[in-house]
């Protein structure tokens, strides 16, 4: 059976992991190479890497902290953030990413899903969306970091997505997010129910009950989170043994096969 | 040494990687000679069947990939494994390398999910197969596909529940091995039955 996947996410910053402190600004909380392999460690089933840069340089340290990650971390790795053109996916997939997602530029240019499922495969292609609730059972996308509203129908844009390549959707709600009252649950269905490709949720998540409530009431593939994991309020591995205990099929780290490999 | 075949196809650097990681010495080649030359090969692959197959005709190595994978150690990763069939239905019919007899098809279920992507667990077939020494029993690998083979089932040493059975480790009792799942990518589970390959 497949399992459901837990997903931490790392918003790496000039190849620094940062964390957004109570609006007062963003505090570096360690290297993102070192994260990866704790995270790993405790049984993540995907990491994602978050560029959270706009410089060129920051986007160079970026794929370095990939290329890294890559040579030790054996799990599939995502990167999102300002990725706008082919040689962007090109260039990040050719540091060691498996994915790519694609957010902004995607809804501008929506030609950039499909081609960059024709070259690389669906498979590599994560279309991320943030949305916000308009009336009940209605969203529309927002771009550029949940500032720009596009008027855009958040279940025509997820069936588009889905039509021209994209492999996933990640679906962050700009409602829940942050607030770590739960993942947006009524959203979710919303967009599992009209689409038939993976679904990660995103936003929302502030306790141990959260991951469970999405898996239990949605048919969302994966739940994402940062700053619980971030923060060490919980493990990947805690997360994953309490959903075991409920019956959500989730991937064990077995330990049987010694410490020498890692 | 192993050959991993360098067709242009996805991501073989992390085939690379993961080799470096154990210590097994690779080196990525579209080579007729150093194909030849080495201890065994890896054909890796993400993509579709007919452009893959197309890819190893233009590199002119379908015959040299033939012939050695009779003759020493071979593993089909992902794409990999589907071309070792004899045929593939993806867009449209197409030739495979034809080492293993079956044919690779859409996973056709209205209900699922498609891709199948992300961990599931291995249910073993045939225990005998090398490549799955040491496991544990509760051994999760990563897949990403659309498409799955259909072949006998002497030649299925493990398999994974999604929708119905798919094929997970194929194995012709001889030199060829083919994994739908990507063992690059599948952690300590995945990284121990490279090591199997490459310890064989």
């Amino acid at each position: 059976m497949l399992a459901k996947r837990i997903i931490p996410c790392l918003d790496v910053r000039d190849g620094k992991v940062v964390k957004g402190v109570n609006f007062e600004g963003i505090k570096e909380v360690g290297d993102p190479v070192e994260l990866a392999c704790e995270y790993n460690l405790q049984g993540a089933d995907e990491l994602v890497f978050y560029d959270i840069t706009a410089s060129h340089e920051g986007r160079r340290a970026m794929l370095d902290v990939v290329e890294n990650t890559a040579k030790k971390v054996f799990i599939p790795l995502a990167v999102g953030g300002g990725i706008k053109t082919i040689d962007d996916i090109r260039d990040t997939l050719r540091a060691g990413a498996d994915k790519v997602s694609v957010n902004s530029q995607a809804v501008k240019n929506p030609d950039l899903i499909r081609e960059g499922a024709d070259i690389f495969g669906s498979q590599c292609i994560v279309v991320g969306i943030d949305a916000k609730k308009v009336a009940d059972g209605k969203w529309t996308v927002y771009i550029n970091g949940g500032r720009i509203d596009m008027g855009l129908d958040l279940i025509d844009w997820a069936k588009k997505a889905a039509d021209l390549g994209a492999g996933e959707i990640c679906l962050n709600s700009i409602d829940t997010d942050g607030v770590r009252g739960g993942f947006d649950i009524p959203m979710l269905n919303a967009v599992c129910n009209s689409v038939n490709i993976p679904v990660i949720a995103s936003g929302g998540c502030g306790k141990i009950e959260h991951f469970y409530e999405a898996f239990e009431k949605t048919d969302c593939s994966a739940a994402l989170a940062a700053s619980l994991f971030h923060f060490k309020e919980l493990t990947c591995g805690e997360v994953k043994e309490y959903l075991s205990k409920r019956g959500v099929p989730v991937r064990t780290v077995s330990h049987k096969l010694g410490p020498r490999l890692f | 040494m192993i050959a991993i075949i360098d067709y242009g196809a996805g991501n073989i650097f992390s085939v690379k990687n993961a080799l470096d990681f154990l210590g097994v010495e690779s080196v990525l080649t579209k080579d007729k000679c150093e194909i030849e030359a080495a201890d065994a090969v890896i054909l890796p692959g993400v993509g579709a069947f007919p452009w893959a197959m197309g890819e190893l005709n233009k590199s002119g190595l379908v015959a040299t990939v033939k012939h050695e994978a009779e003759r020493k150690p071979f593993l089909g990763i992902c794409l990999g494994m589907q071309l070792i069939f004899e045929k593939g239905y993806e867009f449209s019919e197409c030739e495979g390398l034809g080492l293993i007899p079956g044919y690779v098809d859409k996973i056709d279920s209205p209900d699922l999910i498609i891709p199948h992507m992300g961990w599931n667990r291995l249910e073993v077939n045939n225990k005998d197969c090398p490549l799955l020494d040491g496991l544990t029993g509760e051994d999760y690998v990563y897949f990403v596909h659309s498409y799955k083979a259909f072949t006998d089932n002497k030649y299925i040493a493990s398999y994974v529940e999604y929708g119905s059975e798919v094929p997970a480790l194929v194995h012709d009792g001889k030199f060829v091995y083919g994994a739908q799942f990507h063992p690059e990518k599948s952690g300590k589970i995945g990284l121990k039955i490279l090591q199997n390959f490459a310890n064989l």
